[in-house]
């Protein structure tokens, strides 16, 4: 049985070669997009994801306008050909949820109170899926609303920690890893799942989704490896945006 | 019509009457186009189409099932096509709006009329299984001209498609049976000036707009008019000869962007 499969072995060596406080490799560009205020795309591992944000602009329809802030109306949307199976164009209920928790992430970040009655529109579009798109999806909305010049108190960036290989190859229990950055086959075949969303200045926890089985201890590991992971990619998120702007500084 | 719009349509009829576009263009002359295949591994094909400031992004899946009835040799080919709300301001979420489904329709139409993808060849047991080919089309940065940038980013990811065989124990992979692939290219008209691939701008002052396909015997294809105004014969003529000028290029570029 596939489930069975070797996820990790004694030296800490992953599937895909990485060491178990490792992410995959990342890339980030800032500001791809012609039409939107502000953009972003972004590959993590087999991830491709872009982001682009519209507004302030009026919320229609006019219910959901809030008279004392902005409301902040994440859109996650995954391509058909995104996955192995071609998925069903169009809003499910997954990528509703997904939709709902990265919005209200996003809400605590931007400063909302000054645009009264305002949408803010992020639209998050997963080109191709690997594991981790809504960690994904919330780095590049970070991003793309960096570029967009909405005012933010910081950028928000996500990343998952999980649990791995607490079965030896004929089922029976064992330990078990605390790593970083499932990847496919880790959130296949795995334990557990942490994705968290976080504000790196200030370290608060806007996103935190758990599924799986960890003990306090290992959740509290979990919590620090992912922890370190977001500020980590907090980095490379504020080297897109610096090489997309230096160029401006340094002619001015 | 409104007062901008007014204004932004005097100035580009008085540039286009002095043989000059806002972006410096020639009036027959396409954006620069760029191709980019294989980006997603997880679909069949796969393409990134750039026309200038527009981008589109088309994948294909291929999977197996149930030929209709009245053709049960034939394999069957869907589209649909997202007008993403990050392309564009205007573009909203929800079910696909009628321009969603007119743009489908028209690169279907143009893959499906010209027989560019020999769908005899997708049969695997006739009356039981055949493959269905996916086109999905993905607007992500609308700068106009949408019907060429779907048509062909459509048209590339269908070069670089693989029959996923393998994967239903059907044998090894093989590229999708496909024949020339017909060219598509777009033309606004506003006042008596004719355009071709128009920007966002230009569309939204046209009056008339017209699609011709073109393949590479130099055969008309398909085509398309669109909007209130109208055409004199010789302008169509004209417009045709000028869309075949660009289908040859265009053939080129995408023949060498998928590497044959």
């Amino acid at each position: 049985m596939e489930s069975d499969i070797k996820l990790i072995d004694e030296a800490g060596k992953r599937l895909d070669g990485r060491k178990i406080d490792e992410l995959r490799e990342i890339k980030i560009e800032a500001g791809v997009l012609h039409r939107a205020e502000g953009s972003c795309y972004l590959e993590w591992g087999g991830n491709k994801v872009v982001a682009a944000v519209y507004g302030p602009r009026e919320a229609i329809p006019k219910h959901t306008q809030d008279p004392l802030k902005a409301v902040v109306r994440a859109r996650y949307n995954m391509a058909a050909f995104s996955v192995d199976d071609r998925k069903r164009p169009g809003p499910d209920r997954r990528s509703r949820e997904i939709s709902k928790v990265t919005s209200e992430a996003l809400e605590k970040i931007v400063i909302t109170d000054k645009f009264p009655r305002a949408a803010i529109d992020v639209n998050i579009e997963v080109l191709e899926a690997e594991a981790g798109t809504r960690c994904a999806g919330l780095t590049a909305a970070g991003v793309a609303l960096a570029d967009a010049g909405i005012p933010m108190k910081d950028i928000p960036v996500a990343c998952a920690a999980g649990k791995i290989g607490s079965h030896d190859e004929n089922g029976n229990k064992k330990g078990g890893y605390v790593v970083l950055d499932l990847g496919k086959k880790e959130d296949n075949f795995g334990d557990a799942d942490l994705p968290i969303g976080i504000s790196p200045r200030t370290g608060e926890i806007i996103l935190l989704q758990m599924d799986g089985h960890l003990t306090l201890e290992e959740f509290d590991q979990a919590l620090d490896l992912a922890i370190k992971g977001c500020k980590i990619i907090s980095e490379i998120q504020k080297k897109a945006l610096l090489d997309k702007y230096q160029i401006d500084l340094e002619v001015n | 019509m409104t007062i901008t719009s007014s204004i932004k349509r005097d100035y580009l009829y008085n540039l286009a009457k002095k043989g000059k576009r806002q972006d410096g263009r020639d009036l027959f002359k396409f954006r620069n186009i760029s191709i980019e295949t294989n980006l997603i591994s997880k679909a069949e094909g796969s393409a990134r189409v750039k026309i200038g400031n527009t981008q589109v992004v088309a994948g294909i899946k291929i999977d197996i099932g149930e030929p209709y009835p009245d053709s049960p040799n034939s394999g069957v080919i869907t589209t649909a096509a997202e007008l993403n709300p990050l392309a564009s301001p205007d573009f909203e979420s929800g079910p696909p709006r009628e321009d969603a489904i007119e743009l489908a329709r028209v690169v279907d139409r143009g893959i499906r009329e010209s027989e560019f993808i020999e769908l005899d060849k997708l049969c695997i047991e006739p009356n039981e299984k055949i493959w269905i080919v996916f086109i999905d089309i993905h607007i992500i940065d609308y700068d106009g001209n949408l019907f060429d940038a779907a048509s062909l980013a459509a048209l590339a990811a269908i070069l670089t498609a693989k029959v996923p065989a393998k994967r239903f124990e059907l044998g090894e992979d093989y590229p999708l049976p496909v024949k020339e692939p017909p060219i598509s290219c777009t033309s606004v008209k506003f006042n008596d000036v004719m355009i071709m691939d128009p920007s966002l701008d230009e569309e939204e002052i046209a009056e008339a707009r017209i699609t011709v396909a073109t393949d590479q015997n130099g055969h008309i294809r398909a085509m398309q008019k669109g909007l209130k105004g109208s055409y004199t014969t010789d302008e169509i003529k004209k417009i045709i000869k000028v869309s075949l000028d660009n289908g040859v290029e265009i053939r080129k570029k995408l023949y060498e962007s998928v590497g044959k």
